[in-house]
């Protein structure tokens, strides 16, 4: 379906990503959102609370970002999209709940604004180490989708998406974004709303007698009930079965989690969203992604003048990881390595290492965060992969 | 179960009324023999049936622990949420649907301890919430811990030489955040429970009702006090009803006296009506309303 044109302010703008970002949410249909202030994400709900009840939407901000992160939750299973925003010790403190919406599948977004830790760290420098904690925060196994906009621009367009895919597959998704990327103002481009596409809930066409809010169809996936409507549904983060009620037992959790993380793994080919940039003939292959990729790509604009062939993978989607691409370059004869920049001590260099399995060399290139990378410092990591490029051919 | 299903049979003159209230197909329930928890499920099913509300629009929401599991058994819309976060969860419901009558119905130590923050800032806020607080003394479903309502002097398994930390007076917290109604009863006074209920599915705002109920496997056990009986007898000899008391009058020492009663019942506006009147003064015409049918997708 199209977006509703109430929450699409559709025109050219001047906004920071923080901003863009609270737009995508309204464009993407969401009209409720909890919150609590943490530098450098409180921008986003700013905005949400200013614009939000000129179109019906509403806006509370929580006690803390425990009641942030399950109020959102209530919220959706009374039927609104919804979602919340944090970073750095409030994105800890809603670890707990990523694992509730993975479990009772809630749809919902959390956005992360990226600030330098560990603990309260650097609040208003821009940090990426909160990678890996996006993918496995939560105690248990589960899986997410996290998506990484390096721009105000996509700020506004991953916001939609990480909506849609929300909702495509009852997942809870994380928009990563980082300080930078929050805090910068560039050109924002809103297109009119019936260009804008919208998944909608998936909610259950079963009468309550026959309806299981713990069925699931082909693609794995149940279809969803809403509070209010007759259905008397119950819904627990206890290990459960297709009912949804409590089965304490090894084989109900093995199918429910393997269920659960079948659904993202098992469609990882249509989550993934990843950009290429003179990866065809590329020698060097520079894996980045947020502030980083923007800076990597200058980086691999020096290495072409220099007459390196260096190219540039950077996933919009970073959870599920595309793994898949990655081993295809790897096997490519021609690739003398990987370099992977990101303002972290190795993140998720480590998953393009399992990926590469060897077959090539994958440089890191780490930061504790506070500044993001010179391109001159990525270019030195791309020369020093540069002359064994020569050798495979 | 197959006694239960039978009994659900018309042809059955036994049928318990508030059965059709109960996923029987669940039963039987986790709780233990002489567990005060089940008789206010029983309570507050009876009161659904004097209430006469639309059952499709009531919502039930529990956190964690043995008073948690009810949500489980209500043949509702019931959500089992996070340890302590049954109140903003909640919070979040009613405002996106404000048709919806929504109940929490948790355990001193999951509203209390970790959930007491949410329990303050509701109260605060008046959001339009019915707080069942089922007051055990005692952390249950984990095997007997102290709680912040554990009674100076109790032993628990946290502490075996005797507890000594001063314990919530729940009332009077409530009514200090601003609960608009807050009444005290205990599985003794199971026709008062039901009625309590009743009001607050009546009232408008932050309602609570705390319900002093027996633990005899672990609080009654480890302090030599009995049974669920003799809970029974305690509760019986030493509650004085008190309408109307001063709440900071009505705290609970070690098996000393119990004060019950509806303590406050109140007007104030509720989040919702000062949200939509302020947005209103503001926006002008701008505003059309928040909530609902606004609010989902």
């Amino acid at each position: 379906m199209k977006a509703s044109p109430e929450g699409v302010l559709t025109g050219v703008h001047f906004l920071d990503g923080d901003q863009a970002c609270s737009e995508g949410a309204l464009a993407a249909g969401c009209r409720f959102s909890a919150g609590y202030p943490i530098t450098p994400s409180t921008e986003i709900v700013e905005r949400f609370a200013q614009r939000a009840p000129q179109i019906g939407g509403m806006f509370i901000q929580m006690e803390d970002e425990l009641a942030s992160s399950i109020a959102i939750q209530g919220a959706v299973w009374a039927g609104a999209k919804a979602f919340t925003v944090t970073s750095g010790p409030g994105f800890s403190l809603m670890m707990e709940h990523i694992g509730y919406a993975a479990m009772t599948e809630t749809p919902l977004v959390i956005v992360d604004v990226q600030r330098g830790g560990p603990s309260t760290g650097l609040p208003t420098l821009p940090g990426q180490a909160d990678m890996m904690q996006a993918r496995w925060g939560s105690h248990g196994d589960y899986a997410i989708i996290a998506l990484c906009p390096n721009s105000p621009q996509e700020c506004f367009d991953l916001t939609i998406e990480a909506f849609n895919l929300s909702e495509k597959y009852r997942v809870p998704v994380l928009l990563m974004m980082d300080e930078c990327v929050g805090h910068m103002t560039e050109k924002v481009v809103i297109p009119p709303a019936d260009q804008i596409e919208i998944v909608p809930r998936r909610y259950t066409k079963l009468g309550p007698a026959d309806y299981q809010p713990y069925h699931a169809g082909p693609d794995g996936v149940p279809e969803m009930a809403q509070a209010g409507e007759g259905y008397h549904f119950h819904v627990t983060g206890l290990t459960h079965d297709e009912r949804g009620y409590p089965a304490m037992n090894a084989e109900a959790q093995e199918k429910l989690v393997r269920r659960q993380i079948e659904k993202i793994r098992g469609n990882a080919d249509a989550i993934e969203h990843s950009e290429e940039t003179f990866l065809e003939d590329a020698d060097v292959v520079v894996v980045a992604y947020g502030i980083t990729a923007r800076v990597a790509l200058r980086a691999v604009q020096m290495a072409r003048e220099r007459g390196i062939a260096a190219g540039l993978l950077r996933p919009l989607v970073i959870w599920p990881f595309p793994e898949k691409r990655i081993r295809e370059l790897a096997a490519r004869p021609r690739v003398a390595g990987f370099v992977v920049p990101e303002m972290n001590y190795g993140q998720i260099v480590l998953e393009v290492e399992r990926c590469v399995k060897g077959q090539a060399p994958v440089l890191s290139l780490p930061s504790a965060g506070g500044a993001f990378h010179l391109p001159e410092d990525i270019l030195e990591k791309i020369n020093h992969l540069a002359p064994m490029a020569k050798e495979a051919r | 179960m197959s006694l239960l299903s039978e009994s659900a049979t018309p042809f059955c003159s036994a049928a318990n009324p508030v059965e059709q209230f109960l996923r029987t197909e669940r039963m039987p329930h986790i709780w233990c023999p002489g567990c005060g928890i089940g008789t206010t499920v029983n309570c507050f099913a009876s009161a659904l049936l004097q209430s006469q509300l639309n059952l499709d629009k009531v919502v039930v929401v529990s956190g964690i622990g043995c008073t948690g599991r009810v949500a489980g058994y209500v043949n509702l819309d019931s959500f089992h949420t996070t340890h302590g976060r049954a109140i903003p969860f909640a919070t979040g419901m009613k405002l996106a649907n404000p048709d919806l009558t929504v109940v929490v119905y948790s355990g001193d130590g999951d509203l209390i301890s970790i959930g007491g923050n949410h329990l303050i800032h509701a109260a605060r806020r008046n959001v339009d919430l019915k707080v069942i607080c089922v007051n055990n003394f005692i952390y249950g479903m984990t095997g007997g811990q102290a709680a912040p309502t554990t009674p100076a002097g109790a032993i628990t398994s946290t502490t075996p030489y005797g507890g000594f930390e001063q314990s919530f007076n729940l009332p009077n917290l409530v009514e200090s955040c601003g609960a608009v109604y807050v009444a005290r009863w205990t599985t003794y006074h199971v026709r008062q429970v039901a009625h309590a209920i009743k009001e607050m599915f009546r009232k408008k705002g932050f309602c609570f009702l705390e319900i002093l109920a027996p633990c005899p496997t672990l609080y009654e056990r480890r302090n030599r006090l009995g049974d669920g009986l003799d809970m029974m007898k305690y509760y019986k000899d030493q509650s004085e009803v008190r309408h109307g008391a001063p709440t900071k009058e009505v705290g609970i020492s070690y098996q000393g006296p119990i004060v019950v009663g509806k303590f406050v019942d109140i007007e104030r506006p509720t989040f919702l009506e000062l949200m939509n009147q302020q947005l209103a003064r503001t926006l002008e015409a701008e505003y059309t309303g928040c909530g609902g049918d606004h609010v989902r997708s």
